[in-house]
């Protein structure tokens, strides 16, 4: 069991940057650095308003680690689970539009049938005056 | 028209420009990190302050980056790549059947999938693929037998699904050229032929439309845009310089139009507008610059700072695209449900650097007419019903085509469908010409009266203002002869050796025929009356 064990982390270092974890820590210790926590907020507009947020996302990373422990020499890696089906191809006829009434009742706000956007996206300062939750 | 937002790539790194038919927002590309106060990038038309009005989108973006070197042929031998993006001319959109128009009240050519409701799903749209293959085939790429659609995720309101559809790992075709001609002298004629090698071409979709109302501090989005299939082309940096990217443009331009995959309307002024902009802009060495049209200047876009991350993946809703040939096509397959490249190949129209080869070929032109004959939209399709109704010689009808017609039409700014003269006129106009029924400054005022397009033939003009020459050669003889008696001080003139002599004579002559000699042939009686 031991061998085993040994023999799986050894290849897995071996394989390199693989998955998240290695971006944020190459040892693989699993700690997620504030300018990574930065980053993410920036990217996907998520706030990690707290410690417990951040170890929760370490806690997904550790557990998506495990995907390592499967040995996938010689694997060729599928690209989805679809793959093999056939893509449908649609002929070029104009079936649908023409709503523009319905899709404007999604809008909170509505100008002359523009939908009106939120005020723009989060600004940079803003975030960049904001602190990091996690810093280490 | 909207300026196009032109950015230029060295070795490595890439920019996308947008070239979107005159006034309608433009495709921004994504955002950067470069702006902080919410702007980037944005789609607002023009420099107004206020919402503007739509204008038909010309459906062609470029991006580059640039890397200035400087060298001695090209002012700043740049090492130049370039993206271009050009909306497929297609019914309907990519993913979704819902119609693809330029001018459309806003909203209205909106599927629930282009405006990203919960539960819809992507669906292919043949005719993009096989607009695709066919301008892979035409740029020599290898076409992909499979490739992949992925995820690119970046926020922007015009966006509303959060992320783009396109090719990222695999695209449909890749490693082809474009060739183009370089003029490298003073003179039209020294041409020399540079190639680029196209990287990729990947299908992606458009975003929407975003305009900024500034006075009240809102964003108005019109979805129509959202989804229309795009192509993608992907030059690798062999240009050295501006012009040589505005050229290789060009040609692609035409390469699109002829083959009827995009209608890549924009006109040449506004690329070398775009181009001389970033050349003026990128003076900081190895810059990544964007053109951000409101503020008319070049900014730059510091994507190095990682801050830029689409969070690429591949697209769960899509299976890979495979393409058959007529060798690998599967037996009993739907021929709705698949493609076959051989046949797509087979269907290629005649491509305008062999167009241009065989208007050198068949009608004796010098390259340079064979070059402006394409360049105007319909031009190559008037210059041949002139040719297969007149008698006259090609030459005489290409000159008469690119000097006179094209003459015309850009004096007024026509296109060639607007014009008041049509092929069948101008070979008529041709036939009396050929024929010597008139002389060939009769033949451009019977042309000028054509162009106020009253109805009336060639023939009933000539007839109208007695621009007939003079058929019986008696009477020039004796009109020249009665000219040279009435002046013979002129005569002695000529006699001395003065050769402004010979022109008054003909001049004179003319009068008295009242315009209906021509001056090569009193010339001609002229010296031999004199002689003899």
């Amino acid at each position: 069991m031991w061998a085993l064990a040994v023999r799986l982390g050894l290849r897995a270092a071996a394989r390199g940057r693989r998955g998240f974890t290695s971006k944020a820590d190459p040892q693989g210790s699993g700690r997620v650095t504030g300018e990574l926590i930065q980053h993410l907020e920036r990217l996907s507009l998520v706030d990690f308003g707290s410690q417990e947020a951040v170890s929760r996302l370490e806690k997904a990373i550790a557990f998506a680690d495990r995907l390592r422990a499967v040995n996938t020499d010689g694997v060729e890696p599928m690209e989805s689970v679809l793959e093999d089906r056939c893509l449908y191809l649609r002929s070029d006829d104009v079936v649908e539009g023409s709503c523009a009434e319905e899709l404007l009742q999604n809008s909170h706000r509505v100008v002359e049938e523009y939908f009106v956007a939120p005020p723009g996206n989060i600004s940079w300062s803003k975030l960049d005056e904001k602190q990091p939750f996690s810093h280490r | 028209m909207a300026a196009p937002m032109l950015r230029w790539f060295c070795s490595g790194r890439r920019f996308a420009f947008a070239w979107v038919g005159c006034g309608s927002c433009h495709r921004r590309g994504p955002p950067t990190g470069s702006t902080s106060n919410g702007k980037r990038g944005q789609s607002s038309v023009a420099q107004q302050p206020h919402i503007t009005a739509q204008k038909p989108r010309k459906g062609y973006t470029i991006s580059y980056q640039y890397s200035p070197l400087k060298l001695s042929e090209c002012e700043w031998a740049a090492v130049v790549g370039l993206e271009i993006h050009a909306q497929i001319a297609s019914n309907s959109k990519l993913f979704s059947g819902s119609q693809v128009h330029f001018a459309a009240p806003p909203n209205s050519l909106v599927s629930f999938f282009d405006a990203s409701l919960p539960g819809t799903l992507p669906v292919l749209n043949r005719r993009c693929v096989e607009a695709a293959v066919m301008t892979g085939l035409a740029l020599d790429c290898h076409i992909n037998r499979k490739s992949l659609f992925d995820r690119k995720h970046y926020f922007y309101a015009d966006l509303p699904a959060g992320y783009q559809i396109t090719q990222q790992r695999l695209p449909i075709a890749v490693n082809g050229s474009l060739a183009y001609s370089v003029c490298v002298g003073r003179k039209p004629s020294q041409m020399v032929t540079r190639t680029v090698r196209v990287k990729q071409i990947q299908l992606e979709q458009d975003s929407g439309k975003s305009l900024h109302d500034d006075l009240r501090s809102q964003t108005l989005i019109d979805l129509n845009r959202a989804g229309i299939g795009l192509l993608e082309v992907v030059l690798e940096p062999d240009m050295s310089c501006g012009e040589e990217a505005a050229t290789a443009v060009r040609e692609l331009q035409l390469i699109l139009q002829a083959l009827g995959t995009s209608q890549a309307n924009m006109a040449d002024y506004e690329i070398q507008r775009q181009i001389n902009e970033l050349e003026n802009g990128g003076e900081i060495l190895n810059e990544t610059r964007s053109f951000d049209y409101k503020l008319g200047c070049t900014v730059p876009m510091r994507d190095k700072e990682g801050k830029q991350d689409y969070r690429f993946m591949p697209e769960p809703n899509l299976p890979p695209l495979l393409l058959y040939d007529s060798g690998s096509l599967p037996s009993g397959a739907d021929p709705q449900q698949v493609i076959n490249v051989d046949q797509l190949r087979a269907r290629l129209p005649e491509l305008p650097r062999v167009t241009r080869e065989r208007l050198v070929r068949e009608y004796g032109m010098l390259p340079e007419h064979s070059c402006a004959l394409l360049n105007e939209v319909g031009l190559l399709e008037f210059f041949q019903n002139v040719i297969k109704e007149t008698r006259a010689e090609p030459k005489k009808v290409t000159s008469w085509v690119l000097n006179t017609f094209l003459g015309f039409l850009k004096q007024q700014n026509l296109a060639v469908s607007e014009s008041p003269v049509t092929p069948s006129a101008l070979a008529e106009l041709l036939d009396l010409l050929d024929r010597k029924a008139i002389s060939s400054s009769a033949a451009k005022q019977v042309f000028e009266e054509l162009w106020r397009n009253e109805g009336k033939t060639p023939a009933q003009i000539v007839a109208e203002k007695n621009l007939e020459l003079l058929q019986d050669p008696e009477v020039l003889e004796r009109l020249c002869r009665s000219t040279l008696e009435a002046h013979p001080d002129v005569v002695m003139d000529l006699k001395k050796g003065n050769p402004r002599a010979i022109n008054k004579l003909i001049g004179l002559i003319r009068k008295a025929t009242l315009g209906r000699a021509d001056p090569t042939a009193i010339k001609e009686v002229v010296e031999r009356q004199l002689s003899s």
